[in-house]
């Protein structure tokens, strides 16, 4: 057995969420940055590490130490990237909370620390019940994150969100069980490739479902992520939108499409539908909002949307450009929640009005805010532009209908990010308070740079990103094959440079004769 | 078989009549100055029963002529039972050393032991007679450790409720056991569950007859497990008893009753499970839901706590409702975990007090616990979230049991309703972690004693991640006492 690499990302930021508990502030915040670089280090000798086209599952651990389930990790393409998009944000949120965060520094500090554990732990895990424990162990942390450091509606907010998102999982809980017992294994490889008869696999995608729609989160039952989100501390949003969302989107992937791909297709409609509800709806409402959080909370939703019209599409374009999107969009809404917690700590206020004219103050400032509305946008060169694309495309071949609706969500999100940048950014300086806010210090710039960088690197060079999934979609594809839904765009394969008109009128030509015997 | 066989499978019962008698006598002659001496004795007595659970006691078979069973599934629940017992003894002193005018005395380590005894004979009947001599044993002990402060009306009150209640509850009982005498001929199980077996239960005369036993034996023994609709008598008895007392109730006994329902249910009326199933299967869900949706007012925590408990049971019920072997084992690991946590509450409950070291007992006072004590905050928003069952604490691994035994029964709505309805429950236990941790402080509480903290990080150890490692030796023992029923 190798060396466990994937336990070792777990201990360290579980031993540290421990001893943060017993040090002063200051101690707190170090030990915190220096656990999550640490991670963040492990992360890169993952990465590099992994062999890509080698074996599906890699660094595999296996332990049985629970009786009914056991410690099985191991992780493909797909935990890969989302591991790495976790160990890479999470130091960019403590660094966030360095100074924003002035009471209870330590608890904070073990809150996120603990969350950073269950986000490995969740993308990590090989065993069925593992997984279902640091997928709703989550819940807690962030709970305490919110109802301890969020804004004035903070109670509300932690409870909407702890309750809506149990009751999905425990539907989920409920099937799983039913799956281990039916299958006689808890082991995720070995029930991939199990098959449930159709009428079960409906059952068992619904309820699947009841607990991926609420985290990812799909309309209707998104009402809780504004809410969680404009209650939030800014790291704490960072998080959420970063990673926490991508759950939802990666359990798509990993249980419903591959274990029920016969339910998958048939209840496609469903996801369509929601989807393009959602895309539609969601955009629009994030046009009129006021407060900055809230709106990038329903772009949020909008591109989440673009994710599940991509995963259920059955192709290759669908699948890898729903996995861009979900990647892009961990960094760019990230990107923003940073942006606006930037100019929170300065003026406390969230209120879109309130602010104005910030590029001739805060030159810097507008310029990474600048870069991070256009990849929200999805502009080409930005990394948004090449996963939702794909999406799209891998959509187009399934329902053109659909695409065409989910297409009119890049234009409308192009109008709400521009006016939102218009109305904060451009114009001239109203008030005397805007007009004393100083630029991004050191410590901001080296939150908002990385971020800039990767999300350059996604839209320049996407092949590192393609590259370590390209495996596992063809073995997720072989897998979902037999019941990919008829598309409706019937798109025709190129004739190269013979000309249609040549082509045709010998084959013609050829049939009439053999009709006529 | 000769009676020395017979002695020796009683041989944990014997050694706690015993003891409690002759500690009767130390207390008798000691007075209250005896109290400690008393108490530490009792303690080791427990443990002394605990240690003769390892002789014939836990597998010697059956014992006076078929009346008492001494097997694994009875050695299980008295661990359970003693280990609660005895916790209940050790957070007495530091209690009533605080409580204006009434002391600790050294009748309360006695009437402990004397229910103990009551509680393990329940859990070895195998008679319905044997069933009701212990089951008043442990209760009358009961009711006067409800009514133990003399000077407090409201445990006077509680003492008395509980008697009234509890003796309705006995009728009940033994006029279920009197329907099932007169129409199955036997007292014994076997040969109640022989004449189960051998009757049509649709049509007849007798059938009804048969029936109506079933349901009064159900009826009894639900109220002493508290699972609605019997549960009237809970939260008032849990208010009014004094706090090492209530936490006692909610452990100990939970466990006797629970086991003895299995027992009832599995070996005299096995052959009946489509019957008693159903009757299983509402106070199940109507446990659950009323637990739930009943604590959410609640504003004292003990009262909480008790409405926390009849939740419980509705979960535990889930998996006597699948009636098999993995169920019977699931019901058993249910009630482990739970006495763990609900033990833990209880100490932490016990840590509530002002700085002149009077008891406190509002939610309203926990305000801001996580600042003034954090380490206490942190135990009980462990006991909480485990008792609502949400991973990675050791509450969820009860839940997780109790479910499997249910889905793979086939109960799917069961299995699906009961987990939905858990979601109510959650909402309570996370005021308590919102009320510690998100609100202003209150006035902080007095300093507690060291032996109950250590308890109190035993416990919150337990239910911690760590304890899923109990999970292979948990299972193999439950499986272990569940198969010795079947």
């Amino acid at each position: 057995m190798s060396f466990p690499i994937l336990s070792l990302m777990l201990a360290i930021p579980a031993v540290a969420a421990i001893a943060c508990l017993f040090l002063s502030a200051s101690a707190a915040r170090w030990t915190a940055l220096a656990a999550t670089l640490v991670d963040l280090a492990l992360g890169v000798v993952l990465w590099t590490s992994f062999d890509v086209g080698g074996a599906q599952w890699q660094f595999v651990e296996y332990a049985p130490v629970f009786g009914r389930f056991a410690w099985a990790l191991g992780i493909d393409g797909y935990a890969l990237l989302l591991i790495a998009l976790s160990v890479f944000l999470m130091p960019i949120c403590i660094g966030a909370s360095w100074q924003a965060i002035e009471k209870r520094v330590p608890e904070y500090m073990a809150a996120f620390l603990l969350t950073e554990v269950l986000m490995i732990g969740t993308f990590a895990a090989q065993d069925l019940f593992l997984f279902y424990i640091f997928f709703e162990a989550g819940l807690i942390p962030m709970f305490l994150i919110i109802g301890i450091w969020g804004g004035v509606n903070r109670i509300y907010a932690s409870y909407k969100f702890f309750l809506y998102t149990l009751l999905g999982s425990l539907l989920m809980f409920i099937a799983m069980l039913y799956m281990s017992i039916t299958a006689g294994t808890t082991s995720i490889p070995v029930l991939l490739n199990y098959d449930f008869p159709p009428q079960v696999q409906t059952w068992l995608w619904l309820a699947f479902f009841a607990s991926f729609a609420v985290k990812m989160p799909m309309w209707p039952v998104h009402t809780w992520l504004p809410d969680a989100h404009v209650q939030a501390p800014t790291a704490g949003s960072v998080i959420l939108a970063g990673v926490l969302l991508k759950l939802g989107g990666y359990g798509f992937l990993r249980f419903s499409l591959p274990m029920f791909p016969e339910a998958s297709a048939s209840l496609v409609w469903l996801v369509f539908g929601l989807s393009a509800v959602a895309v539609i709806y969601t955009s629009l409402v994030a046009l009129v909002q006021s407060d900055m959080k809230k709106l990038i909370a329903y772009s949020s939703v909008a591109h989440m949307a673009i994710v599940t019209i991509g995963l259920f599409a059955f192709n290759a374009q669908g699948i890898e450009g729903a996995m861009m999107v979900m990647l892009g969009h961990g960094l760019v809404s990230g990107a923003l929640f940073l942006c606006v917690g930037v100019i929170y700590d300065r003026l406390h206020t969230r209120e879109i009005s309130r602010y104005g004219g910030l590029a001739i103050n805060m030159p810097r400032y507008a310029i990474l805010f600048l870069l991070f509305t256009m990849a929200s946008i999805g502009l080409p060169g930005t990394s948004n532009f090449v996963g939702e694309l794909l999406s799209l495309m891998g959509t187009y071949k399934v329902s053109t209908t659909i695409a065409l609706l989910c297409t009119t969500g890049i234009i409308l999100g192009a109008a709400y990010m521009l006016y939102l940048y218009r109305r904060v950014v451009w114009g001239e300086i109203t008030s005397e308070e805007v007009r004393a806010m100083p630029d991004l210090s050191g410590r901001e710039l080296w939150l908002l740079v990385p971020i800039a960088a990767a999300v350059l690197w996604m839209g320049v060079y996407p092949e590192s990103f393609l590259a370590p999934m390209r495996k596992d979609t063809q073995i997720l594809l072989a897998r979902i094959e037999r019941a990919t839904p008829a598309g409706d765009s019937r798109p025709t394969k190129g004739t190269g440079i013979v000309p249609v008109a040549h082509a045709e009128t010998p084959a013609t030509g050829h049939e009439a004769p053999g009709s006529a015997h | 078989m000769d009676y020395a066989a017979n002695l020796a499978m009683t041989l944990p019962e014997l050694v706690l009549a015993l003891g409690a008698i002759a500690l009767m006598l130390v207390a008798a002659w000691g007075g209250p100055a005896a109290t400690r001496a008393v108490s530490w004795t009792a303690v080791v007595v427990l443990a002394g029963a605990c240690i003769a659970l390892t002789g014939p006691a836990s597998s010697g078979g059956s014992a006076f002529y078929g009346m008492y069973r001494a097997d694994a599934f009875a050695a299980f629940a008295k661990v359970l039972i003693y280990a609660a017992a005895a916790v209940s003894i050790i957070m007495a002193p530091d209690f009533f050393k605080r409580t204006a005018g009434d002391n600790l005395r050294p009748e309360y380590p006695v009437l402990i032991l004397l229910s103990a005894c009551g509680m393990g004979i329940m859990v070895s009947a195998s008679d319905l007679l044997m069933l009701y001599v212990g089951l008043e044993l442990q209760s009358l002990a009961a009711y006067v450790l409800a009514s133990f402060m003399r000077q407090d009306t409201r445990s006077a009150e509680a003492g008395l409720k509980y008697f009234v209640l509890g003796a309705l509850a006995s009728g009940i009982l033994l006029y279920g056991i009197s329907l099932v005498y007169g129409f199955t001929g036997s007292t014994l199980f076997d040969e109640v569950a022989g004449a189960y077996a051998a009757a049509p239960l649709t049509g007849n005369g007798k059938a009804i007859g048969l029936l109506f036993g079933l349901v009064f034996v159900f009826a009894g023994l639900a109220f002493k497990m508290s699972a609605v609709p019997f549960h009237m008598w809970t939260p008032d008895v849990y208010e009014g008893a004094p706090t090492p007392v209530t936490g006692f109730f909610a452990s100990a006994p939970k466990v006797a009753a629970m086991a003895l329902g299995v027992r009832v249910a599995v070996e005299a009326m096995g052959p009946a499970h489509d019957q008693w199933r159903q009757i299983v299967i509402f106070a199940a869900l109507a446990s659950i839901l009323l637990g739930a949706v009943a604590a959410i007012g609640q504003q004292n925590i003990k009262r909480l706590l008790a409405y926390s408990s009849i939740n419980n049971v509705g979960f535990a019920l889930i998996g006597l409702a699948a009636g098999t072997p993995e169920g019977v084992a699931s019901v058993m690991t249910y009630m482990a975990i739970y006495i763990v946590m609900t033990l833990g509450s209880f100490l932490v409950v016990l840590q509530m007090r002002d700085e002149d070291g009077q008891p406190v007992e509002t939610i309203a006072s926990l305000a801001g616990l996580s600042r003034s004590r954090p380490g206490l905050a942190a135990a009980l928003a462990m006991f909480m979230f485990s008792l609502a069952g949400i991973p990675p604490l050791f509450g969820f691994y009860a839940k997780f049991a109790v479910f499997y035994a249910a889905v793979e029964a086939g109960l799917f709505p069961l299995a699906v309703v009961g987990i939905a309805m858990s979601v109510i429950g959650a909402y309570y236990y996370l005021r308590i972690v919102k009320t510690m941790y998100f609100d202003e402080p209150a006035a902080p509480y007095g300093r507690g004693d060291a032996v109950e903290g250590g308890l109190i990080a035993v416990a919150a150890v337990i239910i911690s991640p760590l304890g899923y490692l109990l999970i292979p030796a948990l299972t193999a023992w439950t499986l272990a006492a569940a198969n010795s029923l079947f």
